[in-house]
């Protein structure tokens, strides 16, 4: 018989019942859900950013040019996401970047 | 005289083929913990029971100077043999000719056994231990490969496919693997992966030992790629053989029948379950409660640890067992688990295997992270291999069944074939506390003493349908039954159900939720 003492127990909330039990690493490290920010402009894929072919206050439309990245092989072009004004950049031409880096902010 | 000659010849070809890569070698390959691909042949089969077949193989490259090279044969060793009396047919990469790398002759061997294995009805072991494709050899290489997954799927549910990782397999090469029913690995030796450390340090600047990245433990805990864990290739062959005695050996037959016996005393199934459905316990000591000589062969013990699967015997007979376990996670389904059981039942269908299915499940596992996994999808997979499998299927409801957690988990109205359930079940569309919190919404709302009025309306509902009955009422649960007596109504069960016949549609293949 499986001795039940001295697990590490704690308590998971299904549908308003507590249930003692153990929880698994997997839910315990679960990423937390952040929106999309559409002043954030994030690396979708890991890769090298190539060129930066905006500058700190230039004024941008929605659906612009803002960096080339590339990934896999690819050169990724990364839209503007808003009209409005490019705030910050974050990344130097030639930066390795990981995936959801923030590359630049939006204003 | 001259036949003697002769045969001395042939011993002396057979010498220098047995030294594979040369003694350099060798002694590299045990360095790091490693047998050889003949010596682990051995230690894997009957003695003295395995022919090898086309030992003087080799490979007819011309580039790069592979003219001049003699790998002997080709770096990949075929044969068959038997293990506890059951024939298999076995193919096992040998490391120390050209790190086992796969060249055109060394795929034809692979795909010669194959192909033998098939016509032949008889389980397929491979053993994996490779640098990956043979580079000197182009599309060559590549087409092997290419050959081999073909077989790989088409003898899916026909014969049962056993993959051994000993050591690298990268790159193309997992895919193998990937498409067999049981992937063993090896604690520090198996190493698996489509991209290795020095690709995603080059391309993403991320760095990584192999171990973490595709060792035998991330494997077993983290992906969900392999199946049984062993910190040596003793206990690899051991795990190996005791499956082999589980399994039929194709689809046609069913696993051989052992002698019967009763379960240990000391798992009392009267005193397994709390009461308190809040409360956890071990659900494999239930199984043990149940199955021949409390003899549980679990698999995939690291991976999504809140639904048990594994193999044990009722009567003699080849069992397969699925159950919640309200230890881990209180025994959710989530996106793993029914991966992890979804896999299973269809395996158990494919190979004749009866199912016994124990329910204990609060429901699905909330959360963004869940939904964004697609839970939908992979939940989908239960239903869809319940619903889809005609081998027999028993169903014991323990405590609760709440929800599409009791659609899932081998319900009647998934052609479950017997359907019993303890006094301590609860089916239900929700747990108790949930179904009170919506029903009578307006009346805790509105009362004086909101949680005092919430209290008495759990209690109420509680009383009303947290039980069997009302199941049972309605046919969905054949009997009602003591927990000391789910041993002799699952083994009638199985008794009855031997001959079970169920014609499904006629169509090519179903579009599973893969």
């Amino acid at each position: 018989m499986t001795n039940m003492e001295n697990k590490d127990f704690g308590f998971l909330n299904i549908n308003s019942s507590m249930y003692k039990t153990r929880l698994s690493e997997k839910f315990l490290n679960r990423k937390q859900y952040k929106p999309a920010n559409p002043r954030m402009v994030m690396s979708f894929i890991p890769g090298t950013v190539i060129d930066i072919l905006v500058k700190k206050g230039q004024k941008v439309k929605k659906g612009e040019d803002l960096m080339i990245l590339d990934a896999m092989k690819m050169q990724n072009k990364l839209k503007c996401t808003m009209d409005g004004t490019i705030k910050k950049i974050n990344v130097n031409k030639g930066e390795k970047v990981s995936k959801g880096t923030f590359l630049l902010e939006l204003k | 005289m001259a036949l003697n000659k002769k045969i001395r010849e042939l011993q002396e070809k057979r010498q220098k083929v047995f030294l594979g890569g040369g003694e350099q070698a060798i002694e590299k390959q045990k360095a790091m913990g490693k047998r050889t691909a003949r010596e682990r042949i051995k230690a894997l089969l009957d003695k003295e029971s395995f022919i090898e077949y086309d030992m003087f193989v080799e490979h007819d490259a011309r580039d790069f100077d592979m003219d001049k090279k003699s790998l002997p044969s080709d770096g990949v060793i075929i044969g068959s043999g038997t293990i506890f009396g059951a024939p298999v047919a076995i193919f096992a990469q040998d490391f120390t000719v050209a790190g086992g790398s796969l060249g055109l002759m060394h795929s034809r061997k692979i795909t010669k056994i194959m192909d033998h294995a098939l016509k032949l009805r008889m389980p397929l072991i491979g053993i994996n231990d490779s640098g990956g494709a043979r580079i000197q050899e182009g599309v060559n290489s590549l087409a092997g490969y290419g050959e081999i997954f073909f077989r790989n799927t088409i003898s899916s549910g026909v014969i049962p496919q056993i993959s051994v990782i000993l050591g690298p397999c990268a790159g193309g090469a997992v895919y193998s693997p990937a498409l067999t029913d049981f992937v063993f690995v090896v604690d520090n030796i198996s190493k698996m992966f489509i991209t290795g450390p020095e690709v995603i340090k080059t391309v993403l600047g991320e760095e990584i030992s192999m171990e973490d990245l595709g060792g035998a433990r991330v494997h077993c805990e983290v992906t969900g790629n392999a199946h049984f864990f062993a910190r040596s290739e003793e206990e690899c062959f051991e795990q190996i053989k005791r499956l082999i005695t589980f399994i039929p050996w194709n689809n046609s037959r069913k696993a051989l029948a052992f002698e019967a016996g009763e379960p240990d005393s000391s798992y009392n199934p009267d005193k397994i379950v709390p009461e308190d459905p809040t409360l956890p316990y071990d659900v494999r000591d239930v199984i043990r409660s149940i199955v021949d000589k409390s003899d549980f062969f679990e698999i995939m013990e690291l991976y999504a640890k809140n639904i048990v699967i594994g193999f044990g015997r009722m009567g003699g007979r080849t069992t397969g067992f699925v159950a919640n376990q309200p230890l881990e996670m209180a025994g959710v389904l989530d996106v793993d688990s029914s991966d992890k059981a979804a896999r299973f039942i269809r395996y158990c269908d494919a190979f004749n295997i009866p199912i016994i299915t124990l329910v204990d499940l609060p429901g699905y596992l909330p959360g963004i992270d869940q939904e964004h996994a697609g839970v939908i999808r992979h939940g989908a997979k239960v239903l869809y291999a319940y619903s889809e499998a005609t081998v027999p299927k028993l169903t014991v409801i323990l405590r609760k069944a709440y929800g599409g957690g009791y659609i899932a988990m081998s319900s009647r109205h998934l052609r479950a074939d017997f359907v019993f359930a303890w006094p301590t079940a609860e089916i239900a569309v929700m747990g108790p506390e949930g179904a009170a919190n919506i029903i009578f919404r307006k009346e805790i709302m509105s009362s004086d003493d909101p949680e005092g009025m919430r209290k008495r309306k759990v209690e109420e509902f509680k009383a009303k349908f947290a039980n069997p009955y009302v199941a049972a009422a309605k046919g969905y649960v054949d009997a009602v039954i003591e927990p000391k007596e789910t041993r002799r109504f699952l083994l009638h069960a199985i008794e009855v159900s031997e001959n079970k016949v169920v014609k499904m549609l006629d169509k090519k293949h179903g579009i599973p939720p893969f």
